[in-house]
Protein backbone atom coordinates (compact mmCIF):
# COMPACT_ATOMS: atom_id res chain seq x y z
CA UNK A 1 0.00 0.00 0.00
CA UNK A 2 2.86 2.01 0.31
CA UNK A 3 3.45 4.83 -2.52
CA UNK A 4 6.99 5.44 -3.84
CA UNK A 5 8.73 8.16 -1.31
CA UNK A 6 5.78 8.71 0.72
CA UNK A 7 6.07 7.25 4.71
CA UNK A 8 2.11 6.97 4.47
CA UNK A 9 -0.17 3.76 4.02
CA UNK A 10 -3.63 3.32 3.94
CA UNK A 11 -5.22 1.75 6.86
CA UNK A 12 -8.44 0.05 6.35
CA UNK A 13 -11.05 -0.39 9.02
CA UNK A 14 -14.59 -2.10 8.25
CA UNK A 15 -17.57 -0.12 9.17
CA UNK A 16 -18.54 -2.50 11.93
CA UNK A 17 -22.01 -3.75 11.58
CA UNK A 18 -21.40 -7.12 10.68
CA UNK A 19 -22.02 -9.25 13.39
CA UNK A 20 -20.13 -13.14 13.51
CA UNK A 21 -22.21 -14.80 11.14
CA UNK A 22 -22.55 -13.14 7.96
CA UNK A 23 -26.42 -14.07 8.40
CA UNK A 24 -27.28 -12.32 11.12
CA UNK A 25 -27.45 -8.62 11.45
CA UNK A 26 -27.04 -6.60 14.80
CA UNK A 27 -28.74 -3.46 13.99
CA UNK A 28 -28.88 -1.01 16.61
CA UNK A 29 -30.31 1.95 14.75
CA UNK A 30 -32.32 3.47 12.59
CA UNK A 31 -29.09 5.24 10.63
CA UNK A 32 -27.56 1.45 10.60
CA UNK A 33 -30.70 -0.04 8.92
CA UNK A 34 -30.88 3.12 6.29
CA UNK A 35 -27.06 2.35 5.84
CA UNK A 36 -27.75 -1.62 4.80
CA UNK A 37 -31.12 -0.61 3.24
CA UNK A 38 -30.32 2.02 1.48
CA UNK A 39 -27.60 1.02 -1.12
CA UNK A 40 -30.24 -1.35 -2.35
CA UNK A 41 -33.78 0.45 -2.39
CA UNK A 42 -31.96 3.31 -4.18
CA UNK A 43 -31.26 1.57 -7.49
CA UNK A 44 -33.41 -0.19 -7.20
CA UNK A 45 -36.20 2.58 -7.10
CA UNK A 46 -35.05 4.28 -9.66
CA UNK A 47 -34.70 1.59 -12.17
CA UNK A 48 -38.64 1.10 -11.44
CA UNK A 49 -39.49 4.64 -11.56
CA UNK A 50 -37.04 5.24 -15.00
CA UNK A 51 -39.57 3.50 -17.60
CA UNK A 52 -42.44 6.30 -16.35
CA UNK A 53 -40.10 9.09 -17.30
CA UNK A 54 -38.54 7.24 -20.66
CA UNK A 55 -39.75 6.85 -24.07
CA UNK A 56 -39.13 5.77 -27.39
CA UNK A 57 -35.72 5.05 -28.27
CA UNK A 58 -34.16 5.36 -24.69
CA UNK A 59 -37.27 3.10 -23.22
CA UNK A 60 -35.88 0.71 -25.92
CA UNK A 61 -32.26 1.10 -24.51
CA UNK A 62 -33.41 0.41 -21.02
CA UNK A 63 -34.85 -2.95 -21.97
CA UNK A 64 -31.75 -3.44 -23.86
CA UNK A 65 -29.44 -3.05 -20.64
CA UNK A 66 -31.92 -5.36 -18.64
CA UNK A 67 -31.82 -8.34 -21.61
CA UNK A 68 -27.51 -8.06 -21.35
CA UNK A 69 -27.98 -7.26 -17.28
CA UNK A 70 -30.36 -10.44 -17.12
CA UNK A 71 -27.31 -12.37 -19.54
CA UNK A 72 -24.77 -11.13 -17.15
CA UNK A 73 -26.12 -12.40 -14.19
CA UNK A 74 -26.87 -15.58 -15.87
CA UNK A 75 -23.09 -15.67 -16.82
CA UNK A 76 -22.16 -14.58 -13.08
CA UNK A 77 -23.80 -17.63 -11.99
CA UNK A 78 -22.55 -20.20 -13.67
CA UNK A 79 -19.28 -19.00 -13.17
CA UNK A 80 -20.16 -19.16 -9.32
CA UNK A 81 -19.97 -22.90 -9.59
CA UNK A 82 -16.78 -22.93 -11.76
CA UNK A 83 -18.68 -22.99 -15.63
CA UNK A 84 -17.15 -20.16 -17.89
CA UNK A 85 -19.91 -19.41 -20.92
CA UNK A 86 -19.04 -18.05 -23.80
CA UNK A 87 -21.98 -18.97 -25.33
CA UNK A 88 -25.02 -16.71 -23.65
CA UNK A 89 -26.35 -15.34 -27.61
CA UNK A 90 -26.75 -20.26 -26.91
CA UNK A 91 -29.27 -19.47 -23.85
CA UNK A 92 -31.08 -16.01 -25.38
CA UNK A 93 -31.40 -17.43 -29.04
CA UNK A 94 -33.41 -20.84 -27.53
CA UNK A 95 -35.59 -18.46 -25.58
CA UNK A 96 -36.02 -16.40 -28.34
CA UNK A 97 -36.97 -19.24 -30.93
CA UNK A 98 -38.73 -20.36 -28.39
CA UNK A 99 -41.13 -17.85 -27.75
CA UNK A 100 -41.16 -17.11 -31.74
CA UNK A 101 -41.92 -19.95 -33.01
CA UNK A 102 -44.84 -20.90 -30.46
CA UNK A 103 -46.24 -17.64 -30.96
CA UNK A 104 -45.69 -17.63 -35.11
CA UNK A 105 -46.72 -21.24 -35.81
CA UNK A 106 -49.06 -22.36 -32.98
CA UNK A 107 -50.40 -19.18 -32.23
CA UNK A 108 -49.86 -18.94 -28.47
CA UNK A 109 -50.15 -15.69 -26.42
CA UNK A 110 -46.79 -13.98 -24.86
CA UNK A 111 -48.66 -14.95 -21.53
CA UNK A 112 -48.10 -18.43 -22.56
CA UNK A 113 -44.57 -18.50 -24.69
CA UNK A 114 -42.80 -16.64 -22.33
CA UNK A 115 -43.19 -18.75 -18.91
CA UNK A 116 -43.20 -21.68 -21.69
CA UNK A 117 -40.01 -20.52 -23.49
CA UNK A 118 -38.10 -19.47 -19.87
CA UNK A 119 -38.32 -22.86 -18.53
CA UNK A 120 -38.21 -24.76 -22.00
CA UNK A 121 -34.97 -22.63 -22.90
CA UNK A 122 -33.32 -23.46 -19.59
CA UNK A 123 -34.23 -27.37 -20.17
CA UNK A 124 -32.40 -27.38 -23.44
CA UNK A 125 -29.57 -25.64 -22.27
CA UNK A 126 -29.15 -28.38 -19.17
CA UNK A 127 -30.11 -30.91 -22.18
CA UNK A 128 -27.58 -29.72 -24.30
CA UNK A 129 -24.25 -29.13 -21.99
CA UNK A 130 -25.29 -31.24 -19.77
CA UNK A 131 -22.82 -34.00 -21.42
CA UNK A 132 -19.90 -31.40 -21.84
CA UNK A 133 -19.54 -30.02 -18.28
CA UNK A 134 -17.58 -32.78 -17.07
CA UNK A 135 -14.85 -30.90 -19.22
CA UNK A 136 -13.20 -27.94 -17.57
CA UNK A 137 -12.32 -24.31 -18.05
CA UNK A 138 -11.69 -23.10 -21.42
CA UNK A 139 -12.79 -26.90 -23.09
CA UNK A 140 -16.44 -25.96 -21.85
CA UNK A 141 -16.23 -22.68 -22.96
CA UNK A 142 -14.84 -23.65 -26.53
CA UNK A 143 -18.33 -25.29 -26.50
CA UNK A 144 -20.56 -23.09 -25.65
CA UNK A 145 -19.30 -20.78 -28.31
CA UNK A 146 -19.93 -22.92 -30.98
CA UNK A 147 -22.93 -24.00 -30.26
CA UNK A 148 -24.94 -20.83 -30.77
CA UNK A 149 -23.06 -20.90 -33.98
CA UNK A 150 -23.87 -23.80 -35.00
CA UNK A 151 -27.49 -22.57 -34.72
CA UNK A 152 -27.33 -19.61 -36.38
CA UNK A 153 -25.61 -21.69 -39.97
CA UNK A 154 -28.49 -24.12 -39.31
CA UNK A 155 -31.13 -22.07 -39.58
CA UNK A 156 -29.13 -20.15 -42.07
CA UNK A 157 -28.91 -23.27 -44.12
CA UNK A 158 -31.63 -25.65 -43.91
CA UNK A 159 -34.30 -22.16 -43.89
CA UNK A 160 -36.22 -23.50 -40.57
CA UNK A 161 -38.04 -21.00 -38.50
CA UNK A 162 -38.49 -18.05 -41.20
CA UNK A 163 -34.61 -19.32 -42.13
CA UNK A 164 -32.30 -15.74 -43.08
CA UNK A 165 -35.84 -13.83 -42.88
CA UNK A 166 -36.70 -14.42 -39.39
CA UNK A 167 -40.25 -14.33 -37.92
CA UNK A 168 -41.98 -11.02 -38.12
CA UNK A 169 -45.33 -9.85 -37.12
CA UNK A 170 -44.91 -11.50 -33.56
CA UNK A 171 -47.75 -10.24 -30.86
CA UNK A 172 -46.66 -7.61 -28.61
CA UNK A 173 -46.73 -7.52 -25.24
CA UNK A 174 -49.96 -5.13 -24.80
CA UNK A 175 -47.98 -1.90 -24.68
CA UNK A 176 -44.19 -0.57 -24.58
CA UNK A 177 -44.45 -0.11 -20.87
CA UNK A 178 -45.42 -3.73 -20.20
CA UNK A 179 -42.07 -5.24 -21.80
CA UNK A 180 -40.42 -1.81 -20.04
CA UNK A 181 -41.24 -3.14 -16.65
CA UNK A 182 -41.37 -6.78 -17.19
CA UNK A 183 -37.88 -6.21 -18.68
CA UNK A 184 -36.53 -4.19 -15.19
CA UNK A 185 -38.93 -6.50 -13.32
CA UNK A 186 -37.22 -9.50 -14.28
CA UNK A 187 -33.72 -8.18 -14.34
CA UNK A 188 -34.14 -6.98 -10.35
CA UNK A 189 -35.90 -10.18 -9.13
CA UNK A 190 -33.32 -12.27 -10.85
CA UNK A 191 -30.42 -9.89 -9.11
CA UNK A 192 -31.94 -9.90 -5.76
CA UNK A 193 -32.75 -14.25 -5.97
CA UNK A 194 -29.06 -14.77 -7.02
CA UNK A 195 -27.57 -12.57 -4.57
CA UNK A 196 -30.11 -14.80 -1.69
CA UNK A 197 -28.85 -18.21 -3.86
CA UNK A 198 -25.47 -17.83 -3.34
CA UNK A 199 -25.53 -17.17 0.39
CA UNK A 200 -27.42 -20.22 0.97
CA UNK A 201 -26.21 -23.31 1.66
CA UNK A 202 -27.41 -24.44 -1.88
CA UNK A 203 -24.94 -21.50 -3.09
CA UNK A 204 -22.32 -22.84 -0.70
CA UNK A 205 -22.41 -25.73 -2.50
CA UNK A 206 -22.00 -24.26 -5.99
CA UNK A 207 -19.11 -22.16 -5.15
CA UNK A 208 -16.96 -25.30 -2.98
CA UNK A 209 -18.10 -27.49 -6.64
CA UNK A 210 -15.91 -24.19 -8.03
CA UNK A 211 -13.19 -24.27 -5.45
CA UNK A 212 -12.68 -27.65 -5.63
CA UNK A 213 -15.23 -30.75 -6.74
CA UNK A 214 -13.21 -33.54 -5.68
CA UNK A 215 -13.75 -32.59 -2.11
CA UNK A 216 -17.49 -31.65 -2.65
CA UNK A 217 -17.95 -35.36 -4.03
CA UNK A 218 -15.90 -36.99 -1.66
CA UNK A 219 -19.00 -35.24 0.80
CA UNK A 220 -21.60 -37.55 -0.68
CA UNK A 221 -22.69 -34.78 -3.09
CA UNK A 222 -23.47 -35.64 -6.88
CA UNK A 223 -21.57 -32.36 -8.19
CA UNK A 224 -22.60 -33.08 -11.98
CA UNK A 225 -26.88 -33.02 -10.69
CA UNK A 226 -26.05 -29.84 -9.00
CA UNK A 227 -23.98 -28.13 -12.45
CA UNK A 228 -27.03 -29.02 -14.42
CA UNK A 229 -29.56 -27.63 -12.21
CA UNK A 230 -27.33 -24.27 -12.55
CA UNK A 231 -27.26 -24.77 -16.46
CA UNK A 232 -31.06 -24.76 -16.13
CA UNK A 233 -31.20 -21.53 -13.71
CA UNK A 234 -28.51 -19.24 -16.14
CA UNK A 235 -30.48 -21.17 -19.50
CA UNK A 236 -33.88 -20.18 -17.98
CA UNK A 237 -32.76 -16.66 -17.37
CA UNK A 238 -30.93 -15.91 -20.29
CA UNK A 239 -34.10 -17.67 -22.71
CA UNK A 240 -36.43 -15.19 -20.39
CA UNK A 241 -34.58 -12.10 -21.49
CA UNK A 242 -34.47 -13.63 -25.30
CA UNK A 243 -38.34 -14.35 -25.19
CA UNK A 244 -38.95 -10.93 -24.09
CA UNK A 245 -36.95 -9.14 -26.53
CA UNK A 246 -39.17 -11.44 -29.06
CA UNK A 247 -42.19 -10.63 -28.16
CA UNK A 248 -41.01 -6.64 -27.64
CA UNK A 249 -39.63 -6.26 -31.17
CA UNK A 250 -42.37 -8.78 -32.60
CA UNK A 251 -39.66 -10.09 -34.33
CA UNK A 252 -37.22 -13.04 -34.06
CA UNK A 253 -34.06 -13.48 -36.08
CA UNK A 254 -30.98 -15.71 -36.70
CA UNK A 255 -28.95 -12.05 -35.00
CA UNK A 256 -30.00 -13.99 -31.95
CA UNK A 257 -27.11 -16.11 -31.92
CA UNK A 258 -25.03 -13.46 -32.46
CA UNK A 259 -21.16 -13.38 -31.03
CA UNK A 260 -22.55 -10.17 -29.34
CA UNK A 261 -24.73 -11.70 -26.65
CA UNK A 262 -22.03 -14.16 -25.72
CA UNK A 263 -19.05 -11.21 -25.18
CA UNK A 264 -21.19 -8.26 -23.94
CA UNK A 265 -22.19 -10.13 -20.52
CA UNK A 266 -18.98 -11.06 -19.88
CA UNK A 267 -17.42 -7.72 -20.60
CA UNK A 268 -20.40 -6.56 -18.05
CA UNK A 269 -19.13 -8.92 -15.55
CA UNK A 270 -15.54 -7.85 -16.17
CA UNK A 271 -16.09 -4.21 -15.58
CA UNK A 272 -18.68 -4.68 -12.93
CA UNK A 273 -16.84 -7.14 -10.94
CA UNK A 274 -17.52 -10.95 -10.35
CA UNK A 275 -19.18 -13.28 -7.62
CA UNK A 276 -21.77 -10.77 -6.39
CA UNK A 277 -24.03 -10.38 -9.06
CA UNK A 278 -24.33 -7.05 -7.94
CA UNK A 279 -20.87 -6.21 -10.42
CA UNK A 280 -22.88 -8.33 -13.27
CA UNK A 281 -26.08 -5.85 -12.69
CA UNK A 282 -23.54 -2.72 -12.29
CA UNK A 283 -21.80 -3.95 -15.11
CA UNK A 284 -24.47 -4.11 -17.79
CA UNK A 285 -26.47 -0.81 -16.21
CA UNK A 286 -23.23 1.05 -17.36
CA UNK A 287 -21.99 -0.79 -20.25
CA UNK A 288 -24.98 -0.87 -22.70
CA UNK A 289 -25.59 3.02 -21.94
CA UNK A 290 -22.16 3.90 -22.42
CA UNK A 291 -22.39 2.32 -25.91
CA UNK A 292 -25.88 3.64 -26.60
CA UNK A 293 -24.05 7.55 -26.09
CA UNK A 294 -21.17 6.87 -28.24
CA UNK A 295 -23.36 6.20 -31.48
CA UNK A 296 -23.13 10.10 -31.56
CA UNK A 297 -19.40 9.63 -32.41
CA UNK A 298 -19.84 7.19 -35.56
CA UNK A 299 -17.01 5.07 -36.81
CA UNK A 300 -14.80 5.78 -33.66
CA UNK A 301 -17.46 4.68 -31.46
CA UNK A 302 -16.46 0.78 -31.09
CA UNK A 303 -12.98 1.59 -30.46
CA UNK A 304 -13.62 4.31 -27.50
CA UNK A 305 -15.82 2.00 -26.55
CA UNK A 306 -13.20 -0.50 -26.05
CA UNK A 307 -11.12 1.51 -25.19
CA UNK A 308 -13.02 2.60 -22.00
CA UNK A 309 -13.17 -0.77 -21.26
CA UNK A 310 -9.65 -1.75 -21.05
CA UNK A 311 -8.76 0.91 -18.90
CA UNK A 312 -11.34 0.37 -16.41
CA UNK A 313 -10.78 -3.08 -16.20
CA UNK A 314 -6.72 -2.53 -15.85
CA UNK A 315 -7.37 0.52 -13.30
CA UNK A 316 -10.31 -1.28 -11.51
CA UNK A 317 -9.52 -5.19 -11.91
CA UNK A 318 -11.59 -5.95 -8.76
CA UNK A 319 -14.41 -4.33 -10.55
CA UNK A 320 -16.62 -1.18 -10.10
CA UNK A 321 -18.73 -3.03 -7.87
CA UNK A 322 -16.38 -3.82 -5.58
CA UNK A 323 -14.55 -0.75 -5.14
CA UNK A 324 -17.90 0.84 -4.56
CA UNK A 325 -18.49 -1.44 -2.28
CA UNK A 326 -15.14 -1.61 -0.60
CA UNK A 327 -15.23 2.30 0.19
CA UNK A 328 -18.89 2.52 1.68
CA UNK A 329 -18.28 -0.86 4.24
CA UNK A 330 -14.75 0.84 5.00
CA UNK A 331 -13.16 3.95 6.48
CA UNK A 332 -10.03 4.56 5.09
CA UNK A 333 -7.17 6.59 6.93
CA UNK A 334 -3.56 6.87 6.52
CA UNK A 335 -0.99 6.06 9.44
CA UNK A 336 2.49 6.53 8.89
CA UNK A 337 4.78 4.39 8.70
CA UNK A 338 7.43 3.84 10.91
CA UNK B 1 -27.34 -56.14 2.47
CA UNK B 2 -25.78 -58.68 4.44
CA UNK B 3 -25.20 -57.07 7.96
CA UNK B 4 -22.91 -59.62 9.42
CA UNK B 5 -20.69 -59.88 6.41
CA UNK B 6 -17.58 -58.11 5.73
CA UNK B 7 -17.85 -54.23 5.68
CA UNK B 8 -15.51 -53.96 3.52
CA UNK B 9 -14.09 -56.29 0.66
CA UNK B 10 -11.33 -55.87 -1.45
CA UNK B 11 -10.69 -58.68 -4.34
CA UNK B 12 -7.32 -58.74 -6.39
CA UNK B 13 -8.04 -54.88 -6.98
CA UNK B 14 -4.99 -53.78 -9.94
CA UNK B 15 -3.84 -50.55 -10.86
CA UNK B 16 -1.46 -49.34 -13.75
CA UNK B 17 -0.19 -46.12 -14.53
CA UNK B 18 0.99 -46.57 -17.86
CA UNK B 19 3.98 -48.95 -16.91
CA UNK B 20 3.87 -48.47 -13.21
CA UNK B 21 1.99 -51.12 -11.38
CA UNK B 22 0.84 -48.91 -8.33
CA UNK B 23 -1.63 -51.17 -7.01
CA UNK B 24 -1.22 -55.28 -7.64
CA UNK B 25 -3.65 -58.11 -6.83
CA UNK B 26 -4.69 -56.60 -3.53
CA UNK B 27 -7.28 -58.55 -1.41
CA UNK B 28 -8.54 -57.84 2.05
CA UNK B 29 -11.35 -57.82 4.17
CA UNK B 30 -13.06 -56.03 7.03
CA UNK B 31 -15.24 -56.58 9.58
CA UNK B 32 -17.12 -54.31 10.85
CA UNK B 33 -15.98 -52.22 13.91
CA UNK B 34 -12.45 -53.40 12.56
CA UNK B 35 -9.31 -50.64 12.97
CA UNK B 36 -7.07 -51.68 10.59
CA UNK B 37 -3.37 -50.13 9.90
CA UNK B 38 -2.02 -49.75 6.09
CA UNK B 39 1.63 -49.04 5.95
CA UNK B 40 4.20 -49.35 3.67
CA UNK B 41 7.31 -47.24 1.89
CA UNK B 42 6.60 -44.18 0.07
CA UNK B 43 5.04 -44.64 -3.46
CA UNK B 44 4.03 -48.60 -2.32
CA UNK B 45 0.62 -47.64 -3.36
CA UNK B 46 -1.15 -46.63 -0.35
CA UNK B 47 -2.89 -43.56 -1.42
CA UNK B 48 -4.15 -45.58 -4.77
CA UNK B 49 -5.75 -48.14 -2.63
CA UNK B 50 -7.25 -45.67 -1.03
CA UNK B 51 -8.38 -43.75 -4.55
CA UNK B 52 -9.39 -47.00 -5.99
CA UNK B 53 -11.45 -47.72 -3.03
CA UNK B 54 -13.28 -44.58 -3.23
CA UNK B 55 -13.94 -44.22 -6.44
CA UNK B 56 -11.56 -41.72 -7.56
CA UNK B 57 -9.51 -43.54 -9.27
CA UNK B 58 -10.82 -46.63 -11.46
CA UNK B 59 -9.44 -50.00 -11.26
CA UNK B 60 -7.03 -52.27 -14.07
CA UNK B 61 -9.07 -55.17 -12.49
CA UNK B 62 -10.80 -56.34 -9.59
CA UNK B 63 -13.64 -55.68 -7.49
CA UNK B 64 -14.71 -53.69 -4.28
CA UNK B 65 -17.67 -54.76 -2.13
CA UNK B 66 -18.85 -52.27 0.63
CA UNK B 67 -21.53 -53.52 2.49
CA UNK B 68 -22.25 -56.90 0.81
CA UNK B 69 -22.70 -54.79 -2.49
CA UNK B 70 -20.22 -53.77 -5.25
CA UNK B 71 -19.38 -50.70 -5.60
CA UNK B 72 -16.01 -51.39 -8.16
CA UNK B 73 -15.35 -48.10 -10.16
CA UNK B 74 -18.64 -46.39 -9.14
CA UNK B 75 -18.46 -42.15 -9.05
CA UNK B 76 -16.93 -40.83 -5.84
CA UNK B 77 -19.86 -39.36 -4.87
CA UNK B 78 -22.55 -42.47 -4.91
CA UNK B 79 -19.45 -44.23 -2.39
CA UNK B 80 -19.32 -41.60 -0.17
CA UNK B 81 -23.22 -41.21 -0.13
CA UNK B 82 -23.07 -44.92 1.36
CA UNK B 83 -21.52 -44.13 3.99
CA UNK B 84 -17.54 -44.82 3.03
CA UNK B 85 -15.83 -41.45 3.97
CA UNK B 86 -11.80 -40.14 3.20
CA UNK B 87 -9.51 -38.07 4.16
CA UNK B 88 -6.85 -36.66 1.65
CA UNK B 89 -3.33 -36.74 2.16
CA UNK B 90 -3.08 -33.72 0.59
CA UNK B 91 -5.82 -32.01 2.53
CA UNK B 92 -8.57 -30.72 -0.08
CA UNK B 93 -10.82 -27.77 1.32
CA UNK B 94 -12.30 -24.69 1.24
CA UNK B 95 -10.07 -22.13 1.86
CA UNK B 96 -11.62 -18.65 0.87
CA UNK B 97 -14.55 -20.22 3.51
CA UNK B 98 -14.77 -19.82 6.75
CA UNK B 99 -13.24 -23.35 8.66
CA UNK B 100 -17.08 -24.20 9.47
CA UNK B 101 -18.59 -23.48 6.32
CA UNK B 102 -16.27 -26.10 4.67
CA UNK B 103 -17.95 -29.01 7.10
CA UNK B 104 -21.73 -27.26 5.99
CA UNK B 105 -20.92 -28.95 2.67
CA UNK B 106 -20.91 -32.71 3.13
CA UNK B 107 -23.93 -31.65 5.57
CA UNK B 108 -26.13 -31.03 2.44
CA UNK B 109 -25.80 -33.83 1.18
CA UNK B 110 -28.31 -36.66 0.46
CA UNK B 111 -27.64 -39.16 2.60
CA UNK B 112 -26.91 -36.88 5.61
CA UNK B 113 -30.42 -35.38 4.85
CA UNK B 114 -31.73 -38.67 5.16
CA UNK B 115 -29.99 -39.45 8.72
CA UNK B 116 -30.77 -36.14 10.18
CA UNK B 117 -34.60 -37.19 9.24
CA UNK B 118 -34.81 -33.71 6.85
CA UNK B 119 -33.79 -31.36 9.95
CA UNK B 120 -32.96 -28.17 8.24
CA UNK B 121 -31.62 -24.68 9.25
CA UNK B 122 -29.56 -25.58 11.70
CA UNK B 123 -26.51 -26.85 9.75
CA UNK B 124 -24.33 -24.27 11.22
CA UNK B 125 -24.74 -25.73 14.67
CA UNK B 126 -23.73 -28.90 13.78
CA UNK B 127 -21.02 -28.12 11.55
CA UNK B 128 -19.69 -26.45 15.07
CA UNK B 129 -20.14 -29.07 17.13
CA UNK B 130 -18.65 -31.20 14.98
CA UNK B 131 -15.66 -28.38 14.71
CA UNK B 132 -15.98 -28.10 18.49
CA UNK B 133 -15.25 -32.19 18.89
CA UNK B 134 -11.99 -31.83 16.70
CA UNK B 135 -10.70 -28.59 18.73
CA UNK B 136 -11.64 -25.72 16.95
CA UNK B 137 -13.31 -24.58 20.49
CA UNK B 138 -16.95 -23.09 19.58
CA UNK B 139 -16.27 -19.93 21.58
CA UNK B 140 -13.18 -18.76 19.99
CA UNK B 141 -12.78 -16.83 16.39
CA UNK B 142 -11.61 -20.36 14.81
CA UNK B 143 -14.27 -21.89 13.10
CA UNK B 144 -14.95 -18.66 11.53
CA UNK B 145 -11.52 -18.08 10.28
CA UNK B 146 -10.79 -18.39 6.69
CA UNK B 147 -9.73 -22.39 6.63
CA UNK B 148 -6.72 -20.93 4.68
CA UNK B 149 -5.85 -18.62 7.26
CA UNK B 150 -5.66 -22.29 9.54
CA UNK B 151 -2.36 -23.57 10.58
CA UNK B 152 -1.39 -27.47 9.08
CA UNK B 153 -2.47 -29.38 11.73
CA UNK B 154 -5.91 -27.22 11.65
CA UNK B 155 -6.53 -28.21 8.35
CA UNK B 156 -5.82 -32.34 8.69
CA UNK B 157 -8.25 -32.11 11.37
CA UNK B 158 -10.56 -30.09 9.46
CA UNK B 159 -10.53 -32.69 6.45
CA UNK B 160 -11.04 -34.90 9.22
CA UNK B 161 -14.38 -33.23 10.53
CA UNK B 162 -15.19 -32.77 6.90
CA UNK B 163 -15.61 -36.55 6.68
CA UNK B 164 -17.08 -37.10 9.76
CA UNK B 165 -19.76 -35.28 9.02
CA UNK B 166 -21.00 -37.84 6.69
CA UNK B 167 -21.94 -39.88 9.19
CA UNK B 168 -20.00 -42.56 7.69
CA UNK B 169 -20.09 -46.16 8.55
CA UNK B 170 -16.41 -46.73 7.19
CA UNK B 171 -13.74 -44.08 7.56
CA UNK B 172 -9.94 -44.36 5.64
CA UNK B 173 -7.79 -41.92 7.27
CA UNK B 174 -4.65 -41.37 4.39
CA UNK B 175 -1.64 -39.71 6.80
CA UNK B 176 -3.66 -37.80 8.41
CA UNK B 177 -0.77 -37.41 10.97
CA UNK B 178 1.64 -36.34 8.51
CA UNK B 179 3.32 -32.07 9.19
CA UNK B 180 1.00 -32.70 12.10
CA UNK B 181 3.29 -31.58 15.38
CA UNK B 182 3.31 -33.87 18.20
CA UNK B 183 1.09 -32.61 20.41
CA UNK B 184 -1.53 -32.33 17.63
CA UNK B 185 -0.96 -35.62 17.37
CA UNK B 186 -1.28 -36.56 21.03
CA UNK B 187 -4.65 -34.54 20.90
CA UNK B 188 -6.02 -36.21 17.89
CA UNK B 189 -5.80 -39.76 18.26
CA UNK B 190 -7.86 -40.06 20.97
CA UNK B 191 -11.02 -38.87 19.16
CA UNK B 192 -9.63 -41.45 16.61
CA UNK B 193 -10.18 -43.95 19.44
CA UNK B 194 -13.04 -43.16 20.73
CA UNK B 195 -14.92 -42.72 16.81
CA UNK B 196 -13.72 -46.86 16.93
CA UNK B 197 -14.64 -47.36 20.25
CA UNK B 198 -18.46 -45.76 19.31
CA UNK B 199 -18.24 -48.78 16.29
CA UNK B 200 -16.76 -46.19 13.39
CA UNK B 201 -14.45 -48.82 11.10
CA UNK B 202 -11.63 -47.37 10.35
CA UNK B 203 -8.87 -47.85 7.79
CA UNK B 204 -5.59 -45.61 8.88
CA UNK B 205 -2.67 -44.79 6.60
CA UNK B 206 0.31 -43.82 8.87
CA UNK B 207 3.94 -43.32 8.71
CA UNK B 208 4.58 -42.92 12.75
CA UNK B 209 4.13 -46.54 13.79
CA UNK B 210 4.46 -46.26 17.17
CA UNK B 211 1.72 -44.59 17.16
CA UNK B 212 -0.66 -46.64 14.97
CA UNK B 213 0.59 -49.66 16.03
CA UNK B 214 -0.84 -48.62 19.45
CA UNK B 215 -4.72 -48.02 18.09
CA UNK B 216 -4.95 -50.90 15.51
CA UNK B 217 -6.02 -54.25 15.41
CA UNK B 218 -4.41 -55.41 12.19
CA UNK B 219 -2.22 -54.01 9.87
CA UNK B 220 -1.77 -54.57 6.33
CA UNK B 221 1.76 -54.11 4.72
CA UNK B 222 2.27 -52.75 0.91
CA UNK B 223 5.33 -52.50 -1.23
CA UNK B 224 5.42 -51.79 -4.63
CA UNK B 225 1.87 -52.35 -5.14
CA UNK B 226 1.44 -55.69 -2.92
CA UNK B 227 0.30 -56.91 -0.08
CA UNK B 228 3.83 -58.81 1.98
CA UNK B 229 2.03 -59.32 5.19
CA UNK B 230 -1.42 -58.96 7.13
CA UNK B 231 -1.86 -59.19 10.94
CA UNK B 232 -1.48 -57.99 14.65
CA UNK B 233 1.28 -55.55 14.27
CA UNK B 234 3.73 -57.86 16.28
CA UNK B 235 3.24 -60.53 14.00
CA UNK B 236 3.43 -57.89 10.88
CA UNK B 237 6.88 -56.94 12.44
CA UNK B 238 8.13 -60.57 12.80
CA UNK B 239 7.56 -61.07 9.59
CA UNK B 240 10.68 -61.45 7.50
CA UNK B 241 9.28 -60.18 4.31
CA UNK B 242 8.52 -57.05 6.13
CA UNK B 243 11.83 -56.85 7.49
CA UNK B 244 13.39 -57.36 4.05
CA UNK B 245 11.24 -54.85 2.64
CA UNK B 246 10.91 -52.10 5.17
CA UNK B 247 14.47 -52.02 6.11
CA UNK B 248 15.20 -49.69 9.41
CA UNK B 249 11.58 -49.82 10.81
CA UNK B 250 11.87 -52.39 13.52
CA UNK B 251 14.85 -50.08 14.96
CA UNK B 252 12.77 -46.74 14.70
CA UNK B 253 9.68 -48.33 16.03
CA UNK B 254 12.09 -49.53 19.38
CA UNK B 255 13.64 -46.29 19.47
CA UNK B 256 10.58 -44.47 19.63
CA UNK B 257 8.81 -47.02 22.07
CA UNK B 258 12.21 -46.50 24.00
N1 LIG C 1 -2.22 -40.30 -11.09
C1 LIG C 1 -1.07 -41.01 -11.21
N2 LIG C 1 -0.47 -41.09 -12.42
C2 LIG C 1 0.67 -41.82 -12.57
N3 LIG C 1 1.30 -42.47 -11.58
C3 LIG C 1 0.75 -42.42 -10.35
C4 LIG C 1 -0.46 -41.68 -10.10
N4 LIG C 1 -0.78 -41.80 -8.79
C5 LIG C 1 0.19 -42.57 -8.25
N5 LIG C 1 1.10 -42.94 -9.18
C6 LIG C 1 2.27 -43.80 -8.95
O1 LIG C 1 1.81 -44.94 -8.27
C7 LIG C 1 2.73 -45.32 -7.27
C8 LIG C 1 2.05 -45.38 -5.94
O2 LIG C 1 1.78 -44.08 -5.48
P1 LIG C 1 0.93 -43.76 -4.17
O3 LIG C 1 -0.29 -44.57 -4.20
O4 LIG C 1 0.78 -42.30 -4.06
O5 LIG C 1 1.91 -44.28 -3.03
P2 LIG C 1 1.90 -43.98 -1.46
O6 LIG C 1 0.62 -43.31 -1.10
O7 LIG C 1 2.05 -45.32 -0.84
O8 LIG C 1 3.08 -43.11 -1.18
C9 LIG C 1 3.89 -44.34 -7.33
O9 LIG C 1 4.92 -44.91 -8.10
C10 LIG C 1 3.29 -43.15 -8.04
O10 LIG C 1 4.28 -42.48 -8.77
MG1 LIG D 1 0.25 -41.58 -0.14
Amino acid sequence: MTEPGSKFRKKRLDRGIKARADTIFAVASWREILYLLLPRALPAGFLLLLPLFLDGYWEKVLVYACMFGLLALSWDFLASCGLFSLGQSLFFGLGAYLAGGLNYYLHWPPVVTLPVATIGGGLICSALLSPVMRLRGVYFAMVTLMLPILFMKGIEATGLLGGTHGLSALSPLVHDKVSAYLAVLGFLVCLFAFRRVINSDYGLVLMAIRDDDRAVMSGGINIYWRKSQALFIAGSVGAFAGALMTHHYQFVGKSVFALDYSILPVAAVALGGQGSFAGAALGAMILVPLSEALRALGGLRIAIYCSILILSILTLPEGVFHYMERKYQQFETKVEVR
Amino acid sequence: MAAQGPILEVRRLSKNFGGVRAVHEVSFTLRRGEFLGVIGPNGSGKTTLVNLITGFVKPSSGSVFFKGAEITGKAPYKIAGLGLARTFQMVRLFYNLPAYKNVIIPLCSPRVKRLRGGKYGEKDDAAIDILDDMGFERDSFVPYKPAGSLPHGYLKRLDLARALALRPELLILDELFSGMSMSEVASTLPIIERLNQEGLTIVMIEHRLKELFRVVDRVLVLNFGMKIAEGTPSEVMESDAVKSAYLGIEVDVEAQAG
